[in-house]
């Protein structure tokens, strides 16, 4: 990529989005409304550009915005344009400096595009990197909170005006949880930004070129539709991922633990598993999978459900009993599986005490 | 009970008479430009094979394309009003926003965005402004719009606005065609307004097609009530299919599976409807199709209909069957109906999967010693390959390794003759219009899809709850409380959302009452 970046065109928003949604790993969110919001924006003129990590000064300053609710809001009241806006505006305000770009928190799913879209209606680039490379539950998991970002000030702010600045706040686990309370008393969708951070902290922190993986994975996927091949095989090879199970579903157990959708998906094998047994552990995202009950994958790294025909990827809310799904991994960048990282978004984290985080080793190009 | 089941596809019109659960006669015609001769003929065919009265007839079902076609031909649709209810709120994305452009301007593009909604919980977004609303009342009225679609922020979970805006508008426009979202669709705001706007602008039509059926059926010398089949296999009344025409979309490959596993006894099975063109094959569960989990588009715009999750491959009755350097090929090209006079049975000049399936004895069909001359070693080859294209789909629709039969239906079903990928191939009497006999036997059903807090209700009294509002809409439709079965219940716990918030969403299903 030149160092001044690309521009993001209307055309790119589909691609991004789908493959933004692969990267949400079963969650994140649907980006299907964000891409439209998006694409209504630059219908009307709006010019954002993406520019690499290495473009940010030293100095300069970097606003974190994403949307905060439930994803099943998200596709019913949907925003009214500038939530993440008022919210980033709002913590440039507080902490007194003014950004001069916009990273994103979560490149899975529909957070992928709120930057996009905060920066199109400030007029400011967005930077190729996100803090997750994929989609996690919580504020805390970003590379940004894991590697020390400043807590506060952030803000939070709904589609009637209401705009909530957390002034001061402890750590990042008070921030998670005033933000996720003051999002659900605002009807669960709200914009969410966190305090600026500095360039060089962002240089040092983020995941870099996620924005262009994912427009990438969206691209293949895309080409490989329209030319009738077979998807998840282009896709596996374009994103440097494997395959590791095909199979039917044959059952989902759900239930509801501390306000996070708990359960498992059991698929039967075929193809080249026919006779295994795969489980994939589902939280908000796919956790962990086991075949024939050793585990294979873990948290953090990707674990991504595709529907096994069209490549179309299956979020954890629409996993159902009978579906065909072809299921990929990929490793999750180095800056999440530091000891740090995994104290905050290991297998132990979410849940799993008897697992120690065993990294996939499969990516085939380096960043 | 005597009913006559009809249906309307792009082909062919198929119409069948039953007595209780028997068969009586099956009948297929062409159909017709008006559509509405070609259902007086069907109807004049099927009574006269049958040699019943068309006074006995108690029921006449009909499941059509019509209102599909109208959306996807984009013909016949009226200039309709998109009022949504939820301001501030989803200002940033207008009424139709994804919708194909010549669709869009072939209604007008008539966008209106007002105060109101609520919250997942009930809570107000924001009050509803009657005010503003007589003012887009009155802008409506002065375009001479007579149509409109009002669609309000989680009216699943509160329809209190859309009912209010409702009758602002009727009010205002005395005698304006009014279709509220929650009436048609679930929780997804832009899918349910697609469709109530849809829905909407098919009203003018309806209202024409309801009266045609009506009068067709009226001069087949038929006295009995009449009823459109849904996409989910069950049916509306005459009125009711008026104000919803929307709610016929995929109501073809339903018919199909249900009158299949009506026909056949089973209710588990893989289902493989063969036309002259395509083949349709989907799972049947506990007798109703498998349903589709991501959004279908129609006419290019998203819903979230529940359709049928149905695979479709080109291998029919009429494919073209070609000898290439890479081994036979069969389909997708298809002679479609004009098999009677294409292939080479019937004196044509087109090798089709018909001339192999006659020419290797497996059919009697036309005249078979105009492709007696087919060398043994391609009929083989030819059949192999047919027999490959359906096992592959098959083995798609698959959701167990249990065996389940395939059930073979479809005027194309003659060229299935052993079983699909090791299962057990059934071919029920009367194949041919299983289409029309999935209509005739069509149920009635009612459906909630809403939010509880389990928290305040637990889970076992927030599904009762469900249920019995899903039995009494089924009884409003029309069911015999009696027969009333509870045939899905679905519960989604919803991430992030507070005192164990639940989606769940129950579907009853029970017998026409006969009254």
């Amino acid at each position: 990529m030149p160092a001044e970046g690309y521009l993001l065109k209307e055309e790119d928003l589909l691609p991004l989005s789908i493959g933004a949604a692969l990267l949400g790993t079963g969650g994140g969110g649907n980006p299907y409304i964000g891409m439209l919001r998006a694409r209504e924006l630059m219908r009307k003129g709006a010019k954002v550009r993406v520019i690499p990590l290495e473009a940010l000064a030293e100095d300069s300053w970097v606003a974190e915005v994403g949307g905060i609710g439930a994803p099943v809001v998200g596709v019913e009241k949907i925003e009214e344009g500038g939530e993440c806006y008022r919210a980033m505006r709002a913590v440039e305000e507080t902490a007194d400096v003014k950004v001069s770009a916009v990273i994103s928190a979560e490149i899975g799913g529909a957070n992928s595009i709120e930057p996009i879209i905060a920066a199109a209606m400030a007029g400011l680039p967005v930077v190729d990197g996100d803090g997750m490379g994929r989609a996690f539950p919580e504020v805390q998991m970003t590379t940004y909170m894991i590697y020390g970002a400043p807590v506060s000030p952030a803000a939070i702010a709904d589609e009637k005006g209401n705009v909530v600045v957390f002034k001061d706040v402890i750590d990042m686990f008070w921030l998670e949880r005033f933000a996720r309370d003051t999002a659900v008393a605002m009807g669960a969708g709200a914009g969410f930004a966190t305090a600026p951070m500095r360039g060089d902290f962002v240089r040092r922190t983020a995941i870099p070129g996620t924005v262009s993986q994912a427009l990438e994975i969206g691209r293949t996927v895309l080409d490989a539709r329209a030319k009738r091949q077979n998807v998840v095989e282009r896709v596996v090879e374009s994103a440097g991922a494997k395959l590791f199970f095909t199979g039917k579903i044959v059952d989902i157990r759900r239930e509801l633990k501390g306000g996070f959708a708990r359960g498992h998906a059991i698929i039967a094998g075929t193809g080249d598993w026919m006779g295994s047994e795969g489980r994939i552990a589902i939280q908000n995202e796919n956790l962990v999978l086991w075949i024939d009950e050793k585990p294979v994958i873990m948290v953090p790294d990707l674990i991504m459900n595709l529907e096994i025909d069209t490549g179309e990827p299956i979020t954890t809310e629409m996993l159902r009993y009978g579906q065909r799904v072809a299921v990929i991994g990929l490793p999750v960048h180095d800056l999440m599986k530091t000891p740090r990282a995994l104290e905050i978004v290991g297998p132990k984290a979410f849940g799993f005490p008897e697992l120690t985080f065993e990294p996939l080793t499969t990516r085939q190009t380096t960043r | 009970m005597i009913r006559i089941g009809i249906d309307v596809g792009g082909t062919n019109t198929d119409a069948v008479i039953m007595n209780g659960p028997d068969v009586i006669a099956g009948v297929k015609s062409a159909t017709t430009a008006d559509v509405m001769s070609g259902v007086v003929n069907a109807l004049r065919d099927v009574l006269a094979a049958s040699g019943m009265e068309a006074s006995a007839v108690d029921f006449v079902m009909i499941g059509t394309t019509h209102f599909t076609n109208a959306v996807v031909q984009r013909r016949d649709l009226a200039q309709t009003a998109a009022v949504r209810l939820g301001l501030p709120a989803t200002a940033s994305l207008p009424p139709m926003v994804d919708w194909p452009e010549d669709l869009k301007q072939a209604i007008g593009n008539h966008a209106y965005l007002a105060h109101g909604g609520n919250e997942f919980d009930g809570r107000v977004i924001s009050p509803l402004d009657e005010d503003e609303l007589l003012k887009i009342a009155a802008d409506i009225k002065a375009k001479g719009i007579d149509t409109i679609a009002i669609t309000s922020v989680f009216s699943p979970v509160s329809t209190d606005f859309e009912k209010r805006a409702g009758e602002i508008f009727e009010k205002a426009l005395p005698g304006a065609h009014i279709t509220l979202s929650s009436e048609i669709g679930r929780i997804g705001l832009l899918e349910r307004e697609n469709a109530a706007i849809m829905n909407a602008c098919l009203r003018d039509l309806s209202a024409h097609v309801i009266d045609a059926f009506r009068k067709a059926i009226a001069e087949a010398g038929i006295k009995g009530k009449f009823f459109l089949t849904q996409n989910d296999g069950t049916l509306m009344d005459a009125a009711f299919a008026e104000k919803f025409p929307v709610l016929t979309f995929a109501s073809g490959p339903t018919n199909s599976m249900r009158g299949a596993a009506f026909l056949s006894g089973v209710s588990d099975a893989i289902v493989v409807d063969i036309g002259g063109t395509t083949s349709d094959v989907g799972s049947l569960q506990k007798g109703f199709p498998r349903q589709a989990t991501v959004a279908v588009e129609v006419g290019g715009v998203r819903t979230n209909f529940r359709m049928p999750d149905v695979f479709s491959i080109g291998l029919g009755g009429g494919s073209h069957v070609v000898e290439t350097e890479g081994g036979i090929k069969v389909g997708p090209v298809s002679v479609g109906y004009r098999i009677q006079t294409e292939a080479l049975i019937f004196g044509g000049k087109t090798l089709t999967t018909t001339d192999i399936t006659v020419a290797a004895g497996n059919a009697r069909l036309g005249d078979p010693a105009k492709a007696s001359h087919l060398p043994s070693d391609l009929l083989q080859r030819a059949q192999e390959k047919i027999h490959d294209m359906l096992e592959d789909c098959v083995e798609r629709s698959r959701l167990s390794p249990d065996p389940l039969p395939v059930i073979v239906v479809g005027g194309g079903s003659i060229l299935v003759n052993r079983p699909i990928a090791g299962l057990e191939v059934i071919k029920p009497s009367h194949f041919g219009v299983a289409n029309a006999v999935g209509a005739a036997i069509a149920q009635v059903s009612g459906e909630v899809d809403r939010v509880y807090a389990l928290a305040e209700m637990g889970r076992e009294k927030s599904l009762e709850d469900a249920k019995s509002r899903a039995i009494e809409a089924a009884v409003a439709a029309g069911a015999a409380r009696e027969s009333i079965e509870i045939v899905d219940v679905e519960d989604v716990p919803l991430a992030y959302l507070p005192g164990n918030a639940t989606r769940i969403r129950v579907k009853a299903v029970g017998e026409l009452n006969a009254r």
